[in-house]
């Protein structure tokens, strides 16, 4: 591998910019098909029903409506779900939550299809509704009838409402409290957070002359499309393509199905194709959440703030099905303890079925939940040991042969650097001393806040294909779809470069079910890591078959070539002496050799758990890991009239192993700090009742140009993975995950007032302030 | 249906004549009738700024305009007008250089909103920016890189006048 590289470590806009900037992106609401029906969707008014039967009679008669389906269409075993089949595409039997989609329609127009759902009529009967997980475990009414019976993908534990229960325990903890010196315990709650990515959901499904479903969708995963859609309908995966329009953001919202396979079922039934959009209303109702914790913390320390024990509890809102939710269980778990040394560590938790829309997975997959309970308590701690919040932080941190939680071999490790460059660029130590970085504006306070957090890139499977043409460009086909992150760009940045030719050399292929290899999803900070080493193990194939084919063409051994810059194979030593990609291709496709295609899959095989360290109950991934590591200072000022907070500055390490794009991985940091504040300031789903108070832009608030900071610093540590391709590692989550709990740590520091809770109103803020709660 | 009335629209620079139901919003047509869909659809209330278009030099919400009232008036959008567009361009330019770009769902209306900014306000400061965009929404970027883009666009732009 040559030390200087043509193509990684670039800032190189996305290689789609251009279409982006002047409107010429297909997103799903864009695509049209010839005889095309509009499909609308019938949802729920009742938190808990029981459906006692359906008149479609006045629906089916209105001019224009082409067909209609119900839950009665899905028989019953057809039940997705990633970790627990619990979910038919419409409900079946029952309504589980205010929202839940019951029927659809498909029909010449749109206006057409939203009148005819209102005129099917349905007989419910209600059933109590189960608003928190607290209720939920204490009644007798279930809200899955079953669940025991379930098909699981983990030993879940279920029982009544119930879904499933996670632990992980090293040491004992136990002993680990006794040792102690100190032990402090706090409750936290953190809120529902709505994705809110600003295209809403849709899909597009049609068959094909064969008969074939093609569906087109706002997706994280044709493949997990594909598999849910082949779940829900009772067909062979071979009946179903799935194709992906440009994404309109995606922050786990679209890696399990909205909408897919009700408008499957209706293109099925119409024998036409069908597209259906949600309304921002309908998005915000019946797709998928940030899960609302509750969490219990408690630490033990030595005098000198030697960390010992950890045992932290989780009570998860599941909402009305399984979806990913054993999965941010299991994972919030397993990021509990945080990147520290603890000898003695006990994470547990339940997640627990309620009427409420589901939640799932979101940007950060449970660890900012647990990451602010955790850190927020480390900084009372260290007020309390009298010591520097991150003195006490580096005392503590994972270091050379540590492991994660459970035994994990951490292959790079730059937390520490993280810590020392959010520290430094920040003035940190100048603000401790009592030199505010920023003096405060009359009326207001002002002060930094620290957090960090270590987050994994690796799991299940990837793979990539690597085809050259016959004038020695390449196509590379990897399966993976773009959700805005930019990672068509960076794995055709990681393949020109692996091959050493120029980036538009690089064709890169939209993911195709028919015609791509396995990509399970772009989420879990998993595409550059997992994806862009299967491209380089795909580009490795092609170099292998270019200088078989040179060594013929230029009389050689294989093992005396090498790739020279510019796409060419030449003779090591002797540059001069060299055959060029083209001749190369021309020669394979039509003289000898056969055309060149390289492909490399893998599955992210590094146990979870080692037994002789830890021990794991309810695990819902065996095999996960690669850690990226992160830390945040952030600089707030608390408004001592109204209570409110503002983020002025930001500081962001993240250790991304080495960045393949820094623009890219900036663009990714600064994203990922506005959700963040968001999620730390202003935003909460709200229900009133079973209903939810606030589906709208207009009444859920999302952060502006003006509520994000002006000033974030984005500092890219590079630890240089060994597994990663060229040294990546994921930056996805990581940006995002400390940020909450730094803001709170610095409204502390500013207004002198600790909050357990989320968001981090100005109200609370007040109240706080005040003495009162 | 007779209850179609006929519509002439001038979207860059281009006149449609249309047949459309009144109560049809600008973005609908732009969309559907138009085949437009450079203009996109999100919050459909007016609390986004993802569907902005420009009527006569000023911002609107398309989703919220009905497009009887857009008659006799200019309608731009973000694919131009066809023959190009000088400051259009360098907008784009900039947007795509600087990183302004994730997803790209919210770029249209952000573009569009910068181009009337830009021609109230060739130099706007940073406050500016960010006061003019306000209602512009964006989920993937943190705002940062637009608003980096909108600087390196107005200077551009500034560079090419004084030439």
């Amino acid at each position: 591998m040559s030390a200087q590289f043509e193509s990684v470590g670039r800032r190189i806009p996305r290689i789609e910019s251009r279409e982006k900037v002047e409107g010429r992106s297909q997103y799903i609401a864009d695509l049209y098909r010839p005889g095309m029906l509009h499909g609308a969707i019938l949802q729920s008014p009742f938190a808990h029903a029981r459906i006692r039967g359906y008149n479609l009679a006045e629906a089916i008669a209105m001019p224009g409506v082409r067909a209609i389906v119900t839950g009665e269409d899905f028989a019953e075993p057809n039940r997705m779900g990633a970790f627990i089949k619990d979910e038919h595409a419409l409900a079946k039997g029952k309504v589980r939550y205010v929202g839940e989609p019951v029927a659809a329609v498909a029909a010449d127009t749109e206006e057409i299809a939203r009148a005819a759902v209102q005129a099917i009529r349905v007989e419910f009967e209600e059933l109590p509704a189960l608003l928190t997980p607290e209720e939920a475990l204490a009644s007798g009414v279930h809200i899955h009838e079953g669940v025991e019976g379930y098909f699981k993908v983990l030993d879940a534990g279920s029982r009544g409402n119930l879904c499933s229960r996670t632990e992980f325990a090293e040491g004992d903890v136990h002993r680990g409290f006794g040792e102690s010196d100190r032990v402090f315990e706090h409750h936290f709650e953190t809120q529902a957070q709505a994705h809110v990515a600003i295209e809403p959901c849709g899909a597009l499904a049609e068959l094909d002359p064969q008969g074939r479903l093609t569906i087109w969708s706002a997706n994280q995963s044709v493949f997990r499309v594909q598999a849910c859609v082949a779940e829900a309908l009772g067909l062979p995966m071979t009946r179903i393509r799935c194709l992906t329009p440009r994404i309109g953001g995606a922050f786990g919202n679209k890696m399990e199905p909205h909408v897919q396979p009700i408008v499957a079922a209706l293109a099925l039934k119409a024998g036409r194709a069908v597209k259906l959009v949600l309304t921002r209303e309908e998005d915000f109702e019946m797709v998928r959440a940030r899960h609302p914790f509750k969490i219990r913390v408690k630490t033990g320390v030595k005098r000198d703030g030697t960390f010992v024990a950890r045992e932290v509890e989780v009570l998860l809102d599941c909402g009305a099905f399984a979806d990913d939710s054993p999965g941010v269980l299991g994972y919030s778990l397993l990021c509990a303890r945080g990147p520290y040394r603890f000898p003695h560590v006990r994470c547990h938790g339940r997640l627990v079925y309620t009427n409420k829309l589901r939640f799932g997975a979101f940007r950060g997959f449970g660890n900012p939940q647990v990451s602010f309970a955790g850190e927020s308590q480390i900084d009372d701690i260290a007020e309390a040991l009298g010591v520097d919040p991150i003195e006490l932080r580096l005392k503590n941190i994972l270091r050379g042969d540590d492991r994660a939680l459970g035994g994990q071999i951490l292959s790079s490790n730059g937390l520490r650097e993280c810590v020392e460059r959010a520290r430094d660029a920040s003035g940190w130590d100048q603000w401790c001393k009592g030199g505010a970085p920023s003096p405060s504006a009359p009326g207001k306070k002002r002060a930094l806040g620290f957090a960090l957090c270590g987050h994994i890139s690796g799991l299940l499977a990837s793979g990539a294909i690597v085809r050259m043409l016959e004038d020695g460009t390449v196509v590379l086909n990897v399966g993976a779809n773009d959700i805005g992150q930019g990672s068509d760009t960076v794995l055709s940045q990681i393949c020109a470069e692996a091959l050493k030719i120029p980036l538009e050399n690089v064709a890169f292929v939209s993911p195709d079910t028919d015609g791509s290899p396995f990509n399970w999803g772009t989420t879990a900070s998993r595409v550059t890591f997992m994806t862009g080493r299967a491209v380089v193990g795909a580009a490795a194939e092609v170099e292998k078959q270019l200088k078989r084919q040179a060594s013929e063409m230029l009389e050689c051994a294989v093992e005396d070539l090498e790739l020279v810059a510019g796409g060419a194979v030449a003779v090591k030593g002797v540059p001069e002496k060299k055959i060029g990609f083209f001749e190369i291709a021309k020669r394979s496709h039509w003289f000898a050799g056969g055309p060149i295609i390289g492909s490399h899959t893998w599955v992210y095989d590094q146990p979870t758990v080692d037994p002789k360290r830890a021990a794991a109950l309810g695990l819902p991934f065996p095999r996960i890991g690669a850690y990226s590591f992160s830390a945040a200072v952030v600089d707030v000022e608390v408004d001592e009239v109204t209570g409110a907070a503002q983020v002025k500055r930001v500081w962001s390490a993240c250790d991304v192993g080495r960045a393949i794009n820094p623009l890219l991985v900036e663009g990714q940091i600064e994203g990922g700090i506005a959700q963040g504040i968001g999620f730390a300031l202003v935003e909460e789903m709200v229900w009133d009742g079973a209903r939810l108070a606030n589906p709208t832009l207009m009444d859920y608030k999302i952060p502006t140009t003006c509520e994000v900071p002006y000033e974030v610093h984005s500092i890219i540590v590079e630890s240089h993975d060994a597994d990663g391709p060229f040294g990546a590692k994921g930056v996805g989550e990581i940006c995002l995950v400390p940020v909450p709990a730094a803001i709170g740590n610095a409204v502390k520091h500013a207004a002198g007032v600790r909050l357990f809770k989320l968001p981090l109103t100005g109200e609370r803020i007040l109240r706080g302030t005040l003495g009162k709660t | 249906m007779n209850d179609l009335v006929d519509v002439s629209l001038q979207v860059n620079g281009v006149r449609y004549d249309v047949a459309i139901r009144p109560w049809r919003t600008l973005l609908e047509v732009l969309r559907e009738t138009l085949g437009m869909t450079g203009t996109k659809r999100s919050c459909g209330e007016g609390q986004c700024g993802t569907c902005s278009v420009l009527i006569d030099g000023e911002v609107v919400n398309a989703c919220l305009y009905l497009a009887i009232e857009a008659q006799g008036k200019e309608i731009e959008t973000i694919e131009g007008r066809p023959e190009g567009e000088p400051v259009l361009q360098q907008i784009q330019r900039s947007f795509a250089e600087k990183g302004a770009v994730q997803c790209g769902f919210c770029t249209p209306g952000m573009v569009i909103a910068t181009k009337a900014l830009l021609g109230d306000n060739p130099q706007p400061s940073e406050d500016e920016i960010r006061e003019a965009l306000v209602g512009h929404l964006c989920r993937c970027t943190g705002y940062v890189q637009i608003v980096e883009a909108i600087q390196d666009a107005a200077s551009r732009l500034a560079r090419e006048r004084l030439r």
